[in-house]
């Protein structure tokens, strides 16, 4: 019999002490990024635009550029209308960007701007004003950074974008994916996957080569890579979209709406994550291609299990506590749980209150108690748990940091931001090989500890 | 100068040092869509106060702005470090509607309750400011209940730039000094200004003063602490660093109190030096011994640098360097500091100098240099390739900037982890230079790798010739 808790997080704290997420509009800007010709833009305050870019370029390692209509005092009375205007020019002529992905920030949405009525008055400003080198595509999404998080504002620029260049087109067998805030790492090893399986892919979005892109001889101030505006129009033909995440809100899934809109089958899976997440998601691709899981593949799942048997004893009844985004934890909940860990806590700052029955559900037949789940929580609220203070290992972001510090625990960083260490942005999570290099990890960190914990300095382990 | 990537209306914020145009138009805003590697007033006002160790910084807004100032500075302290979380009231949607006061109050009192912090700073965000709170008055409220003090700082993002945040950080601890009893001050007395103890900088220099005999009162910001700028008008003198800062502090505390300061620079040699003379000057006619001290600090100092930097000089004679940082005080240093190592500065800028800086740096800089204020990353990488320069010193948001277009890189900002500040600093800045400059990646970036071919492939033949030797 598996008891349910989900801690009300907030109470008794009514303010927030060091977070565990970062605000809308930062999601929106990493899923701009993966549209080729894109330069995301923020309406608001000049600041936001650097913190975020800050914030990103730490995690990322690469030019991460993010224009801004730069609000001031008076904009922000008068309307912010003529700065948008005149930065969308601005970034479009410099950068040559084909499509603006334009979030609004906190200000803006406070201040009561209007997106429609701005992008309408840009249209006839263009209309009248060519820009040299032809008019950017204008794609845009509500950010208030006041209401959810980053992931919220990554699902919603993600639909944005789908919404805006999707049009009727024959039916034409291929696969939208849809890949969840992952890492560039993972884009890469999920197109791998499909391709496999010979299916034509579009996946939205796709920032694998514009965050993590190759030493180049001249520096394009538009990375190259990124999903295509054509390829986003022909989403309508796609014969099944499939969307990574049990979490994502309905109002923002673009597979939602691309199955409302356009009747194209929607399958939903969690980040394929470990062993079962990962066979679900071959298992369709299987479905789709008509052909089994390739043999090269089928190897990489056996050594999985392998090592997982290797690893047994190691990992039997060790605690965990998971924080991060809901969806990434989630996947790494569940493969935990395949290898004899026990998640006592799961902590996560989005509140999409879908967490805890998906938590249920990837640990059910594996554990006796599932883990305790804190949604819209902060670190402080980490700490306040004994779960948190006793556990053997901390996996989640480098934000964790301080805390696993504070109780000499070790922490395995997965998911975003990786803030203290190098390699962010190749960090493998999906498919059988992101399993075991998490397994690895895993281990190693165990090991680690009881080694350098031991007075003997065993040299076999 | 042609650079393609120059928007036309920042004409006027570029120029080239002796081409006969004498002024930048500087102290703009940034324009729209020109991707500005400027924050705002509330990041000014943050990174200011931010290494007051033992007072509550509690962001009122939305969470955006506290998670991304989080322990964003080396900022160290000797004690306390409640300056390391970070506090937000997280405003949502409702608040938005219906205001924010309570939720700041409540958010006020049980941090204050919990984490007894010696005095508390709340920062007003956009949203705070166009919902109106009137924070003003709940910080009033809360600090005489509590008993501490409870400063409100006027840093709405949106209402100016990074300067205008400073300015605000310095009305809000110009509340603070002269609020305590300054018994036990002497006259060879001192507050540091302008330093944030990055990588343990103010340690190095609060110790130069100490050997020169000096009390420091107060460390305004770095490891400071809010009963000691209580009582730091009893200084006799403000030493202010980083011009841009904390000047204006400088300014009310001479007004108000009667302080009189003097502008120093910790980077570099000849500044390191000057600026203990200068302060030993100061105080000439209290204790002449105070100046001996400090000759014999430099003397004592420039005994293991000179040599040392006389051998990385060797190594990097004739190597080109760009400079574009926060403040341009610090540019004025790096163009010194750089010249010691044999290298040219051929690009300077910085986010918010103001004219008279940037004359300053006209001065110290070799004709043809490019100076630019409040620049962008087309912009910076174009002057970049067209300078051919072999390093750029930055912050974070320049490294990918530099490495991309493959060359090397120095973090001069915030979250630098090397002391840069003082003779020690002049040391690890020049082996930091050499460490990036000299490294063999260069060799293999794309852009650079057909100028030198020596060593960049190993033929099976070579190795076999080699080994039969």
């Amino acid at each position: 019999m598996i008891k349910t808790s989900v801690a009300k997080a907030r109470e008794p704290w009514v303010s927030t002490a060091n977070p565990c997420h970062q605000c809308r509009p930062l999601g929106a800007m990493v899923a701009f990024q993966g549209v080729e010709g894109c330069v995301p833009f923020l309406h608001g305050s000049q600041g936001c635009a650097t913190y975020m870019r800050r914030y990103l370029i730490s995690h990322f390692r690469e030019p991460v550029d993010i224009a801004s209509s730069s609000v001031s005092e008076k904009e922000a009375v008068l309307g912010g209308g003529p700065s948008l205007r005149k930065g969308l020019r601005n970034v479009t002529e410099k950068y040559g960007a084909s499509v603006v992905g334009v979030a609004t920030t906190c200000l803006t949405e406070t201040t009561g701007e209007d997106l429609g009525m701005l992008v309408r008055e840009w249209d006839k400003e263009v209309a009248e004003r060519p820009l040299q080198g032809g008019n950017p595509e204008i794609v845009t999404v509500p950010c208030p950074s006041y209401d959810g998080s980053h992931i919220d504002g990554f699902h919603g620029a993600n639909r944005a974008l789908v919404a805006h260049f999707a049009e009727a087109c024959s039916p034409h067998g291929g696969m939208a994916l849809f890949p969840n805030f992952v890492s560039p790492a993972d884009l890469r090893h999920l197109r791998e996957m499909v391709g496999a399986f010979g299916i034509p892919l579009t996946l939205v979005p796709d920032y694998a080569d514009r965050l993590d892109g190759p030493a180049l001889v001249e520096t394009d101030p538009l990375p190259a890579g990124g999903t295509t505006m054509a390829d986003m129009r022909a989403l309508p033909g796609c014969r099944v979209s499939v969307e990574l995440g049990r979490t994502i809100p309905e109002k923002l899934s673009a597979a939602t709406w691309l199955e409302q809109e356009w009747k194209v089958p929607r399958r939903t899976l969690g980040l394929p994550i470990g062993i079962r997440e990962t066979d679900a998601f071959m298992a369709i691709l299987e479905e789709l291609s008509g052909i089994e899981t390739p043999e090269a593949w089928q190897a990489e799942r056996g050594r999985l299990i392998d090592a997982c048997v290797d690893a047994h004893k190691y990992l039997a009844g060790r605690t965990a506590v998971v924080f991060g985004d809901e969806d990434m934890v989630a996947g790494i909940v569940s493969f935990l749980t395949e290898i004899g860990m026990k998640t006592t806590l799961v902590a996560t700052g989005g509140k999409s209150g879908r967490l805890a029955p998906v938590i249920e559900r990837v640990t059910r037949t594996f554990l006796e108690e599932m883990p305790r789940v804190l949604e819209d929580s902060d670190f402080r609220d980490v700490e306040e748990c004994a779960e948190a203070r006793m556990a053997d290992l901390f996996i989640g972001h480098s934000k964790g940091y301080k805390l696993a510090r504070r109780h000499d625990i070790p922490l395995v960083r997965v998911g975003f931001p990786l803030h203290d260490r190098f390699g962010g942005q190749r960090l493998l999570h999906v498919g059988w090989r992101g399993a075991l290099d998490l397994l690895d990890t895993i281990v190693n960190a165990i090991l680690e500890k009881r080694q350098d914990d031991s007075p003997v300095g065993y040299s076999y382990l | 100068m042609e650079a393609p990537r120059v928007f036309e209306e920042r004409m006027g914020q570029i120029l080239v040092a002796g081409s006969g145009t004498d002024t930048i138009s500087c102290d703009k805003q940034s324009l729209a869509g020109s991707v500005s590697q400027r924050a705002c007033v509330f990041c000014g006002a943050r990174v200011v106060l931010y290494p007051i160790a033992d007072a509550l910084h509690l962001v009122h807004g939305p969470i955006g702005c506290a998670a991304y100032t989080w322990d964003i500075r080396g900022a160290l302290s000797s004690g306390p470090e409640l300056h390391r979380m970070s506090f937000s009231t997280d405003m949502r949607e409702r608040e938005v509607i219906f205001g924010a006061e309570k939720k700041l109050e409540q958010s006020l009192r049980e941090l204050i309750a919990k984490y007894q912090p010696r005095g508390a700073f709340v920062y007003s965000t956009c949203v705070a400011g166009v919902i109106g709170d009137d924070i003003d008055a709940v910080c009033r409220r809360v600090g005489k209940d509590v008993g501490i003090p409870v400063i409100a700082v006027q840093s709405e993002g949106f209402k100016g730039n990074k300067r205008a945040g400073y300015s605000a950080a310095c009305q809000a601890i110009d509340k603070l000094v002269g609020t305590a009893d300054t018994t036990g001050i002497g006259p060879l007395s001192i507050n540091i200004l302008g330093d944030f103890n990055l990588a343990g900088e103010i340690w190095l220099i609060r110790q130069y003063y100490e050997k020169m005999g000096l009390q420091v009162v107060a460390n305004v910001t770095g490891d400071g602490r809010i009963d000691d700028i209580r009582r730091s008008h009893g200084a006799a003198l403000n030493v202010v660093q980083c011009s841009g800062a904390t000047m204006e502090l400088a300014r009310y505390m001479k007004e108000k109190h009667g302080v009189p300061f003097l502008r120093v620079s910790y980077f570099g040699i000849e500044d390191m030096a000057e600026s203990l003379y200068a302060v030993a000057r100061h105080f000439q006619d209290v204790d002449w011994q105070v100046m001996e001290r400090a000759k014999k600090i430099v003397a004592d100092e420039l005994k293991t640098l000179v040599p040392e930097m006389k051998e990385l000089k060797k190594r990097l004679q004739g190597k080109t360097a760009a400079v574009y940082v926060g403040g341009a005080f610090k540019a004025f240093s790096l163009i010194k500091a750089f010249r010691h190592l044999g290298m040219r500065v051929t690009l300077v800028g910085s986010q918010t100098g103001t004219e008279e800086d940037y004359r300053e740096i006209q001065q110290v800089c070799d004709p043809g240099t490019v100076i630019v204020d409040d620049t962008n990353p087309l912009e910076l990488g174009a002057f970049l390739k067209e300078n051919d320069v072999d390093i750029l010193v930055g912050g974070v948001k320049e490294r990918p900037i530099a490495y991309k277009l493959g060359l090397g890189f120095c973090d001069h900002n915030h979250e630098r982890k090397l002391a840069l500040e003082g003779f020690l600093g002049m040391r690890n800045f020049a082996k930091e230079v050499a460490a990036t400059v000299e490294s063999p990646i260069w060799k293999f970036v794309p852009r650079r790798c057909g100028r030198t071919t020596a060593g960049t492939s190993l033929s099976t033949e070579s190795v076999h010739d080699g080994s039969s030797k």
